[in-house]
């Protein structure tokens, strides 16, 4: 407390209100009646109206949230499997590539892992569309996804499971029963994560899609190249929304378990 | 053989969507431009047999790569890439460090929510962030209307289209990722130091420079890098924010591709970008380690 001076509360002020102050303004203008961005011309909701009939762009989100719910799902299988390899499996042949690998695709600029995914699939000559962009996604989302879970799976007993495997269990139901229930966090956090990044991502998209599909971010691109519209500040506006309102619930439940967890603790503790 | 199964799928997924894609991008770098579908030469011929694959080879050279050096636009992105990502991450230091620090130092019960107040842009979408400047920063735009309204500017401030907003934004969009290292090094910190070294006759300020500061450099390096890394290969904030004269290799990479069709040039680009990637990677890898083991 003693070392919360004016200075700390003044550099918490102007950062946040840098970080904040923009959104805000964005929100602001997308209740704006005016068509020009810039001028004030009174409250209105239209632009939610317009949003809304505007078909291309309804179908657009369509394609982004399937893209992003298959995509994740399968990079959390497949994350969490890495995962596991990385920390459980021991040596074998190849673990260095494979860590590697994982380990590439996070610093990896996005313009690369497009252009290379692109030139992938010309090169096998698959027509390209919602099933590419959800291979592309996939990729990359698995290697942020094993290493949330990895870090989780460092940290906690191992002889839990094997106590599991002695009293009789197989190695899959020591898995299901034992590890996953423990990693369960992790490995929602990792899914939340590979969610979010595929519905942000418009370079990998770009590269991997198609004329036959359009995501969110594309279709914002496309739009805002030419300028501020009002439409997307409403569009803007509910995305941020959905955020928060996610963010908010996802740090509420995360509070609860933790004090259930405590409470838990604190019987077993009186128990032994 | 259940191991074996377990260590393959996401071994040979990777295998197939990371490795042999970035392979694909070596090799077409080593051919040339061709006016067919796809638009390069030469086209591997297994058919022809041992001799195609020989023919292959024969026609892969480094003309892509000498072309990168003769031609200024290139060399030119490069080194504009890096100044703008050296830049833009002190700025992101400046910006950030005094922020980790007044979390640090808030009350205990106030950490939490302040630490979601800065994940909570991470998790809204990127571009939009970018796209709010736009709307701040233009001709016309709410940043020049309020300073012309205080009177502090007669002219609108051209911003928007300059590298100036490319600045702005690589801080707006990239703070989160400096705030959070710090903050966790200086949270970690034992505060029970400075009050030593205020008892034994430190200034406030000196025990800042001799104390906290080397015990959060980890924090501040991990950030560092962080920014750097990602920022050089940027693409959308160059492309929305900076103008004609803001030059960095995402946008280049991009345009050449999309705009000139011309993919051995553009994978040529882009190798050339990873190799000059490595050095920053490892030493951020090396980094990482360190600290690892200071605290193992």
């Amino acid at each position: 407390m003693r070392r919360f001076s004016w200075f700390n509360a003044t550099a918490l002020t102007l950062g946040f209100a840098f970080l904040y102050v923009p959104m805000i303004i964005l929100i602001v203008y997308s209740f704006n009646k005016s068509k020009l961005v810039t001028v004030w011309a009174g409250f209105s909701t239209k632009w939610y109206g317009e949003l809304l009939s505007n078909q291309a762009m309804l179908d657009a989100a369509w394609v982004t949230l399937k893209v992003a719910v298959i995509s994740s799902s399968i990079a959390t299988i497949l994350g969490t499997m890495a995962a596991y390899v990385m920390v459980r499996a021991g040596r074998f042949h190849g673990r260095t590539l494979f860590s590697g690998m994982i380990y590439a695709p996070l610093v990896m600029p996005e313009v690369i892992t497009g252009l290379s995914l692109l030139l992938l699939f010309i090169g096998l000559n698959v027509d390209r569309g919602v099933g590419t962009i959800v291979l592309a996604h996939t990729t990359f989302a698995m290697c942020y996804v094993s290493v949330v879970v990895s870090s989780r799976l460092v940290s906690f007993d191992q002889s839990l499971e094997e106590a599991a495997l002695d009293l009789g269990c197989s190695p899959f139901q020591a898995f299901r029963l034992v590890t996953l229930p423990i990693i369960a966090p992790a490995v929602i956090s990792g899914w939340l994560l590979a969610f979010t990044l595929s519905l942000d991502d418009l370079v990998i998209a770009s590269f991997t899609s198609g004329p036959a599909a359009t995501t969110l971010p594309m279709k914002i691109w496309s739009s805002v190249r030419l300028g501020v519209s009002p439409e997307i500040n409403a569009l803007s506006t509910i995305m941020i929304a959905l955020v928060t309102v996610g963010v908010i619930t996802a740090s509420l439940i995360t509070k609860q378990q933790a004090v259930r967890q405590r409470r838990e603790e604190q019987a077993a503790d009186r128990v032994s | 053989m259940r191991r074996i199964a377990l260590i393959l799928v996401p071994y040979l997924w990777l295998l197939a969507l990371f490795l042999v894609p970035f392979a694909i991008v070596l090799k077409i770098s080593l051919s040339d431009l061709a006016m067919s579908i796809p638009p390069y030469t030469p086209q591997l011929d297994l058919a022809a047999g041992w001799e195609g694959i020989k023919a292959f080879f024969s026609q892969l050279d480094l003309e892509n790569y000498i072309w990168l050096t003769q031609d200024e636009l290139y060399w030119k992105a490069y080194l504009s890439s890096l100044k703008i990502s050296l830049i833009a991450t002190a700025l992101t230091l400046l910006v950030g460090y005094p922020m980790a620090y007044g979390m640090a130092r808030a009350p205990e019960e106030w950490r939490p929510m302040l630490l979601m107040l800065v994940i909570l842009p991470f998790w809204t979408s990127f571009l939009i962030r970018v796209y709010a400047w736009m709307g701040i920063l233009a001709k016309e735009g709410v940043l020049n209307q309020f300073l012309m309204w205080l009177g502090v500017v007669s002219e609108p401030l051209v911003i928007l289209n300059t590298n100036i907003a490319v600045y702005i934004g690589i801080v707006y969009t990239y703070l989160p990722f400096m705030i959070l290292p710090i903050y966790a090094s200086l949270d970690r910190m034992d505060n029970s130091l400075l009050e030593a070294a205020e008892d034994l006759g430190c200034s406030r300020f000196s025990a800042f420079w001799l104390i906290t500061a080397p015990l959060s450099k980890q924090g501040v390096i991990a950030g560092c890098f962080l920014v750097f890394i990602p920022v050089i290969g940027e693409f959308v904030i160059p492309s929305l924010l900076g103008g004609s004269k803001t030059l960095m290799i995402g946008k280049v990479l991009w345009d050449e591709f999309f705009s000139n069709r011309d993919w051995p040039v553009a994978s040529a680009v882009a190798v050339v970008l990873l190799l000059i990637l490595i050095i920053p990677i490892i030493l951020f890898q090396r980094n990482e380690q360190k600290q690892r083991e200071a605290e193992g």
